[in-house]
């Protein structure tokens, strides 16, 4: 099967699994945002001591 | 086809999942939901949370805090070192200093009374691993941590430092008394 | 670049020159760090075990330090940068993108390893490989390490430029195999892990030099984890690869389902990383909100996707072997299955210790309150070692000995001792690991010279049970480094004097993999369905082993002081 063939009948899902790039970003985005960027977030929230 | 190969069928993602796989992934799944709820339902009625109070100090600003509730508070000394031990006063604040290596000072509680005991480091990481009951804090310099604790049981209680310190990591044992 | 490409006539597997030589030297160094990580273990184990306590203090620590570098970094970092080889060029039936920058990233880990461990033996850098701010290392300390971090996001860089070769040379039609995905996810992670690690590592080697004032050690803390736990995840999304790879090589088992394995590992992508929160739940300094979202991998999604492939990676195996016709009853499959081969043994050894101890102590230990009742405990380390010692390390094994005949191109030698390594190395350390866990819930620290606490002003008793699983961790972590040693003797040795095999044809073109057959993927399509009722009678074991762990421990919460 060649490959632009048949390409609009590949579901969104496996597009996406097949585009390594964007996983790549998606893989780096997700933890860059959820626990670094929050993570800095609260440090940066801790009240100073009385 | 096989894990080494492409899918066999170009368009994978099409294929049905057996029943048997999907009844596992939905255990699964709520396996892992239980699990998720369990940690935010223990915050609003378990008795064994984490305090979330924390601020940015200094080991200065700390250890004049604590050495004032010292001055104020002790009721003898212990050991050749002449360590103090301090009663802290129920439901109040009492200052733990973690410093190479030891812990500082001994400090007095009751039993059944809640105290805001304040931890900090005047130098590098320590933790503090209270014993036989085991529960483990991690104290950071830079950072006073105010954890709520009632003792629920009485007797002589060990702090092991159990956070890598240096070469005298190993003596580094504090204690509490419960009355 | 020129280049020619090499059949193996045993297993047809095609390979590339200049893939091949890296994947060569790259697991051959590693070999040569397991080996430094092994003596180091043996110090390590012969203090901790109370009866000998042989190291003083010191050399205890620069042991210890050693061995977890060289263990956690070098050992298993260059032999994942082989993995990404294999699972890219080998797999995909093409030329390996770049080879020159490849050695430009190998030599730098190799002399980023190699000046970390100068640091280390000089003595002045015993800083356990956390190296927690403001405890300070030497300056070639972090150096050597950025080093390290470097050249393995070279061998990241190469992966990804591979897979675009692939692609653009048409070597493969349609999606990669289901391995060299596995191997994708632990490529993204890696590129986070590093990303994060240059970020922490950077600074504190300028800090270490004296251009930079200070760290904040809470801030330290936090995305040092992005880089020491996730590298965590790196490992187990390649040997989660190794275990679809043997068992396909082996007995020519199948993935389930694509669908349910590939968007498990997409669950890794998105989720696996968040763990690096685990380390930092008994801190002050971050927020419960924070804490709970981070450490259940985002509401356990990567749990999941761990549950599921610890269901489709048996399920293969069985679904294999009742198309082979072990169909009797429930556990035929399991009963026959090729126990005498050391791959596959060792890699079933690895998915069962890593199943039961590695995950369930791990989710247990990542539950935010109930990380208080272990936290820098020896619960820890044992809990580690049931993961990237029982899981990654008998995985990297288990797929060696494959390695050896088709990459090395020589005979194993002594095929039975072989066959018992995977089980001596494999059982014995899950025994330490649980022994391990033993001594951590009942509160011995890790990283500490003396249960008996000489020279401190008070004393204080462990129970006597303590005593005995620390005792019984010394035995056992003895045997499993003869176990270990056993296989470093086995794969030298071979490497040295095995006999040496035919290479197979060598072509200047790679030969693609052909294009499946419209029959085939007819096949493949229901018709051939086989379903799995020993798979799962043994997840419903996990399940179960699961829960009563998990609310034993809560159970144990319950009864300590009152913390709010
Ligand atoms: C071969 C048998 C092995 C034995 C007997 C062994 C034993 C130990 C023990 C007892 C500790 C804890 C020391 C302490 O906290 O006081 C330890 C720490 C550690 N081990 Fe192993 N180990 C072995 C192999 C491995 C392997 C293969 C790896 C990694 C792939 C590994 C990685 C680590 C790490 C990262 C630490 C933590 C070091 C630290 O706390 O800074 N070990 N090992
Ligand atoms: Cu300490
Ligand atoms: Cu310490």
């Amino acid at each position: 099967m060649a490959d632009n063939e048949n390409d609009n009948d590949i579901p969104f899902m496996q597009k996406l699994l097949d585009n390594h790039f964007l996983l790549l970003v998606i893989g780096v985005v997700s933890p860059g945002v959820l626990y670094i960027l929050w993570g800095i977030i609260d440090i940066m929230n801790t009240p100073l001591a009385k | 086809m096989s894990s080494i190969l492409p899918p066999s069928n170009r368009l994978w993602w099409k294929e049905s999942i057996d029943k048997t796989e999907w009844t596992w992934i939905g255990i699964a799944f709520v396996w892992g939901m239980i699990m998720f709820v369990m940690m935010i339902y223990w915050h609003i009625y378990g008795k064994q949370n984490l305090s979330n109070e924390a601020y940015k100090t200094t080991p200065e600003m700390f250890a004049a805090k604590a050495e004032k509730f010292i001055a104020e508070n002790t009721i003898r000394t212990e050991t050749d070192l002449e360590i103090p031990v301090v009663k802290v006063p129920p439901g109040g604040d009492g200052y733990l200093i973690a410093r190479l290596w030891n812990w500082y000072p001994i400090l007095e509680l009751q039993e059944g009374k809640e105290y805001k005991i304040h931890l900090s480091s005047m130098d590098y990481n320590h933790g503090f691993s209270l014993q036989p009951v085991n529960i483990n804090i991690q104290v950071i310099p830079g950072y006073e941590h105010v954890v709520k604790m009632t003792p629920t049981s009485t007797g002589t209680f060990a702090i092991v430092c159990n956070e890598f310190c240096g070469i005298g990591h190993h003596t580094m044992l504090g204690r509490i008394y419960v009355k | 670049m020129a280049t020619t490409y090499r059949t193996c006539p045993a297993s047809g597997l095609q390979f590339e020159a200049h893939a091949e030589k890296l994947m060569k030297w790259n697991a051959v160094v590693a070999v040569l760090w397991l080996l430094v990580g092994g003596i180091g273990a043996l110090g390590v184990i012969m203090t901790r075990w109370p009866a000998f306590k042989l190291l003083p203090a010191d050399q205890f620590y620069t042991i210890l330090t050693a061995h977890g570098i060289d263990m956690l970094l070098m050992w298993i970092l260059h032999f994942e940068m082989a993995v990404l080889y294999f699972a890219s060029s080998v797999l995909l039936r093409c030329r390996i993108w770049a080879p020159k920058l490849g050695w430009g990233g190998f030599w730098l880990m190799v002399i980023g390893g190699l000046m970390t461990n100068v640091a280390i033996f000089q003595g002045e850098s015993s800083v356990m490989f956390t190296s927690y701010v403001p405890m300070q290392a030497a300056p070639h300390f972090y150096l050597g390490l950025i080093l390290v971090a470097v050249g393995s996001l070279i061998g990241c860089a190469i992966f990804f430029g591979t897979l675009v070769v692939a692609k653009k040379d048409k070597t493969y039609t349609g999606s990669i195999p289901m391995v060299t995905f596995g191997a994708l996810t632990a490529a993204i992670i890696a590129v986070f892990t590093i990303l994060s690690g240059a970020g922490i590592l950077i600074p504190t080697f300028l800090w270490s030099v004296g251009l930079i004032k200070e760290i904040d050690a809470q801030l330290y803390r936090m995305v040092w984890w992005a880089l020491g736990h996730s590298s965590q995840q790196i490992n187990v999304a390649a040997h989660v690869s190794i275990w679809y790879l043997i068992p396909a090589i082996v007995i020519g088992a199948k993935p389930l389902s694509e669908k349910v394995s590939r968007g498990a590992f997409l669950l890794y992508i998105l989720f696996l990383q968040l763990a690096s929160a685990h380390h930092l739940l008994s801190d002050p300094g971050m927020s419960a909100e924070w804490k709970v979202l981070n450490t259940s991998y985002f509401m356990y999604f990567a749990v999941m996707a761990s549950m599921i492939h610890g269901f489709t990676v048996p399920g293969a195996v069985e679904a294999a072997m009742r198309r082979k016709g072990f169909n009797n009853g429930l556990f035929e499959w399991l009963r026959k299955a090729p126990w005498g081969n050391p791959a596959f043994a060792g890699m079933f050894i690895s998915l069962v210790s890593f199943g039961f101890l590695g995950g369930i102590s791990g989710v247990v230990l990542g539950t935010e309150q109930i990380n208080m009742l272990m936290h820098n405990t020896f619960y820890v380390p044992g809990h580690f070692h049931t993961t990237v010692v029982t899981g990654t390390t008998l995985a990297f094994m288990a797929v060696t000995y494959l390695l050896v005949p088709t990459l090395f191109r020589r005979k194993m030698i002594w095929p039975k001792l072989c066959q018992i390594q995977p089980y001596l190395f494999g059982i014995a350390m899950s025994i330490t690991g649980l022994v391990m866990m033993g001594a951590g819930t009942l509160g011995v620290s890790r990283r500490h010279w003396d249960m008996a606490f000489s020279g401190a002003p008070f004393q204080y008793e462990w129970p006597g049970a303590a005593y005995l699983m620390m005792g019984m961790t010394g035995f056992f972590g003895v045997i499993t480094i003869i176990g270990g040693a056993l296989w470093i003797v086995l794969v030298v040795g071979s490497l040295l004097f095995g006999e040496k095999l035919d290479g197979g044809a060598v072509s200047d073109k790679p030969t693609p993999i052909p294009a499946a057959t419209p029959a085939a993927a007819a096949s493949h399509h229901g018709s051939d369905h086989v379903a799995v009722p020993g798979t799962v009678i043994l997840a419903l074991a996990l399940l179960v082993a699961f829960v009563l762990y998990y609310y034993v421990n809560w159970k144990y919460l319950s009864e300590v002081w009152l913390l709010s």
